[in-house]
């Protein structure tokens, strides 16, 4: 009856431009958050358990284990064998998956609305429940080294982004790459999984994100039901990584390999993230990397670069503030093959001084901001996108009240705060630089160096 | 061992799958336009899809990649507006526009605000209608279709599906990719975007589904002002694409520390009778799921990949049954014959009751969780009309799959999977393989 007049109403008046997400929260005893996102115009439900664990929580030289561990997590449980939890998933009509980042883990289920509660049961028993054995661990560690070849190894571009990460981070673990260096991944044992499984697959550690056809009371029930019997880690404080020295020089590399077909410069910055009741910076960068190099037609760098002139085949700059510890912003050319790689970079920072001095095309910033407005319309027709929001939001230190805030704080940004970021994050002895290019031949070597 | 028996009987007693609600009303213009709508008026926007059949088959002889660049280019400047004042005055609409072409069909992606629609349409029209293919933008375009072409030639996965289509299907547009070569693509004019847009986006091939806040005579009425200045009618279909190639292997040398390897054979065509069966066969022998039998034997099994999988390419005038694994160069051998093995082993034996079950709980429950939004809605509008299925396609989709019985499967699996007309190309180094002649 309820959705009846909603929907009755809905059709009357026009949603207001700044209509609020269906979005309510609740907390269990033993720790668990849980966001219910609620979307009634069809009877499907996302439920997704998030695990504020991830690449950069694991111990020094077991770099791979929180990826695999979400490999093992389909293996068997208690009470399932293993990949029974998918083929469930499958009989009942509806899709599994999962996936891992430096500062979470996340598994998710997709199925019809009246198939909540079960999802739910499965999910809570594999929390703590999972039974390995050593064929698994034999078996799965040669699927994730299958997976290195296919998305690290045989990818030059791959292999480039994972260098650049090393050099970004001297001390910090998110120089690590999430699906591992191959000589330590060759290593991973059961003991290795099991002891990361034990301290962070816990209910004070998770976060559970239910989305679409769903009654936050009746998910609240459930959530108790199946995920309030679990026993929390005890002791686990937050969470601590080794932080970033100060840098004090820009640092530079060269990567060549055959299979290059397109060269490229990409420098990315030392930034800082989206804190909790602090995300101003954040927001003032966001509009930076919109206006500096958002899309190619309109940013100041497309319109230079490919749109006025025809030096490159691409360019951006790019920023993510969701991120537990610090970030990059990042600038990138993709030159015409009329300039060489150092000529690219000279053009890119030719711009990037030119916008220094220029500022912020206001009726530019407007726009940016119109579309973010209309962003919100837009959402509510994407309830799945709206649950990983809340999802890696929460699980990167954030909270329901810094994700509700954000809209209106990149609206608050004026031509100032954006200048002031720009002036503050584009320091060269902040940033790695990176080329990527094929093996040179001499001639080219000598062209490169003048 | 299975403590959840007891609510997996419940859940399973119940598994009446959840049914896709929506409601689609067929709309003709004033102008004789058809489109079909589902009205979805909870958010203030609307999903509209406008899809032309052909698409990059209709490339003229010698002029590959015609299409593809074309597509590129509608957004590039139209009307009076050059690429940044189009792009400008989009932005300042809110609005997004997507274009995008394949083998069969280029389609053109639309999301407007009701607050604006009338604006926005009017954009979109002009990139439609009235698009310049100025000399700058066709360079610009031109410079990162090339660019994609390289990179593709160091792409294995391209290069693998590349070798297959050729040796399947040779000179048929089918035969090589949309984009064309760094050669054809080079010697592209302006003239030759004039002739590809007129071949390609004309009334007599257009189909349109539309979602969201949007009455039906709204609709009538922006459509006949979007679209009535096109012309009547565009370039002939092209001829059915004969398939070519026999069983065997194919090695393409290429210095990486995995091979990946496409393989198949001819498939079958979307209006075949056949086709329900055969999408449930190929659901059990290699579909999305983790349970299929390629996935279980070669990677739950053997850990041999992270991923295996086979599909149906059901195109407009031709079909293939295709399949892709990547595995490191000393193991892809063993991949590939358990491969086959499982090919032979469904042809001859067909599925088990088990299976079949399991396959079409699964299928008829994931059948409603497709319409998720109005833009997926809108595609699936124009993908229906695409393949000539009725309006009422949807109330009795599930019961298609539901008639399907074992004795269809068994006779569908020995008529379509044919194991020894294999063919698997290799990109790689892979060790104990060998083209075949």
């Amino acid at each position: 009856m309820r959705r009846l007049i909603a929907s009755i109403f809905a059709c009357l008046i026009a949603a207001p431009l700044w209509a609020a997400e269906n979005v309510t929260t609740f907390e269990l005893e033993n720790g668990l958050e849980a966001v219910v996102i609620e979307d009634h115009r069809a009877p499907v439900v996302v439920h997704m358990l998030w695990y504020r664990a991830g690449a950069a929580d694991e111990p020094p030289g077991k770099s791979g284990i929180a990826h695999f561990l979400e490999h093992l997590l389909f293996k068997a449980t208690e009470n399932l064998e293993s990949g029974e939890f998918s083929e469930i998933v499958e009989a009942n009509g509806g899709r599994d998956n999962a996936f891992t980042s430096w500062d979470y883990t996340g598994y998710f289920q997709r199925v019809a609305a009246d198939r909540l509660e079960l999802m739910m049961q499965m999910e809570a028993d594999r929390m703590r429940n999972i039974r390995l054995t050593e064929e698994d661990i034999v078996t799965e560690r040669d699927v994730i080294l299958e997976e290195r070849n296919q998305r690290t190894d045989s990818d030059p571009g791959a292999l480039f982004g994972e260098q650049r990460r090393a050099a970004q981070y001297l001390n910090h673990p998110y120089g690590i790459p999430i699906i591992g260096w191959r000589h330590e991944m060759e290593e991973l044992d059961m003991e290795d999984a099991l002891d990361f499984y034990r301290t962070f697959y816990a209910p004070n550690n998770a976060v559970l994100v239910v989305a679409g056809d769903v009654d936050p009371a009746e998910v609240e029930e459930l959530a108790k039901k199946h995920y309030g019997p679990l026993e929390p880690t005890p002791g686990l404080g937050q969470r601590f990584r080794p932080q970033e020295p100060p840098q004090l020089s820009e640092r530079r590399l060269i990567y060549e390999d055959p299979r290059v077909a397109q060269p490229y410069v990409i420098r990315t910055y030392l930034a800082p993230e989206r804190d909790p009741g602090d995300q101003e910076k954040a927001a003032a960068l966001t509009m930076l990397a919109e206006v500096l190099g958002g899309s190619s037609a309109t940013s100041v760098l497309g319109r230079a670069l490919q749109v006025d002139t025809n030096r490159a085949v691409y360019s951006s700059a790019f920023y993510s503030g969701v991120n537990y510890d610090d970030t990059t912003f990042g600038l990138v050319i993709v030159p015409t093959p009329d300039y060489t790689l150092a000529e690219a970079e000279a053009e890119l920072d030719k711009e990037v001084a030119k916008f220094l001095e220029t500022g912020v095309d206001p009726e530019q910033l407007e726009r940016v901001k119109t579309q973010i407005r209309a962003s919100l319309i837009y959402a509510q027709d994407d309830v799945g996108g709206t649950a990983r929001k809340y999802g890696a939001a929460l699980t990167s230190g954030l909270t329901v009240e810094d994700v509700r805030a954000w809209p209106g704080l990149l609206k608050a940004v004026t031509e100032e705060d954006i200048m002031a970021a720009a002036r503050e994050i584009f320091e060269r002895q902040n940033a790695v630089t990176g080329w990527y290019r094929k093996p040179q031949t001499e001639t080219e070597t000598v062209e490169v160096s003048q | 061992m299975i403590r959840f028996a007891c609510i997996l009987a419940l859940t399973l007693v119940a598994a009446l799958p959840a049914r896709a609600a929506v409601d689609i009303l067929e709309v003709t213009s004033p102008g004789g336009i058809t489109a079909w709508l589902v009205e979805e008026r909870s958010i203030p926007f609307t999903a509209l899809e406008v899809r032309f059949k052909g698409g990059a088959s209709l490339d003229r002889s010698g002029k590959r990649g015609a299409m593809n660049l074309m597509t590129g280019l509608l957004e590039e400047g139209a009307g009076d507006l050059d690429a940044t004042e189009f792009a400008t005055a989009r932005e300042s609409l809110a609005a997004s526009f997507g274009f995008d072409v394949s083998d069969d069909s280029v389609s053109i992606s639309a999301e407007f605000l009701t607050e604006n629609r009338d604006e926005a349409l009017a954009l979109l029209k002009l990139a439609i209608t009235q698009p310049s293919f100025d000399a700058v933008a066709l360079e610009r375009v031109r410079g990162q279709v090339l660019s994609i072409i390289a990179s593709d030639q160091k792409d294995p996965n391209h290069l693998a599906r590349e070798a297959f289509d050729l040796a399947a299907f040779g000179d048929h547009p089918y035969g090589s990719a949309i984009e064309g070569t760094a050669e054809s693509v080079a010697a592209l004019t302006a003239d030759d975007m004039r002739t590809a847009h007129s071949d390609a986006l004309a009334l007599d091939r257009v189909i349109i589904g539309a979602v969201g806040d949007i009455s039906p005579e709204e609709l009538g009425r922006v459509l006949d002002e979007l679209l009535g200045d096109l012309s009547a009618s565009g370039a002939p279909m092209p001829d059915r694409a004969a398939y070519q190639l026999g069983g065997g292997k194919t090695v393409v040398p290429f210095d990486t520390p995995q091979s990946v390897a496409v393989f198949g054979h001819e498939g079958i065509v979307r209006d075949d009778p056949d086709f329900f069966a055969a999408y449930i066969l190929n659901e059990i022998l290699g579909g999305g799921g983790f349970g299929s039998r390629l996935m279980d034997e070669v990677r739950e099994k053997r850990g041999l990949t992270y991923g295996v999988g086979s599909y149906l390419l059901p195109y407009e005038h031709g079909s293939l049954y295709l399949g892709q694994v990547a595995s490191s160069n000393d193991r892809v051998a063993q991949a590939i014959d358990v491969i086959k093995d499982e090919w032979r082993k469904m042809a001859e034996e067909g599925v088990t009751e088990e299976e079949l079950e399991r396959a079409k709980t699964y299928l008829t429950g994931a059948y409603p969780l497709r319409f998720d939004g109005n833009a997926p809605i809108a595609r699936i509008l124009t993908g229906m009309q695409f393949q000539d299925l009725p309006i009422s396609y949807i109330a009795t989709r599930n019961d298609n799959v539901n008639a399907v019985t074992l004795d269809d499967i068994k006779r569908v699996a020995a008529r379509i999977l044919r194991p020894d007309d294999l063919h698997f190309v290799v990109v790689g180094q892979p060790e104990g393989l060998e083209t075949t002649n």
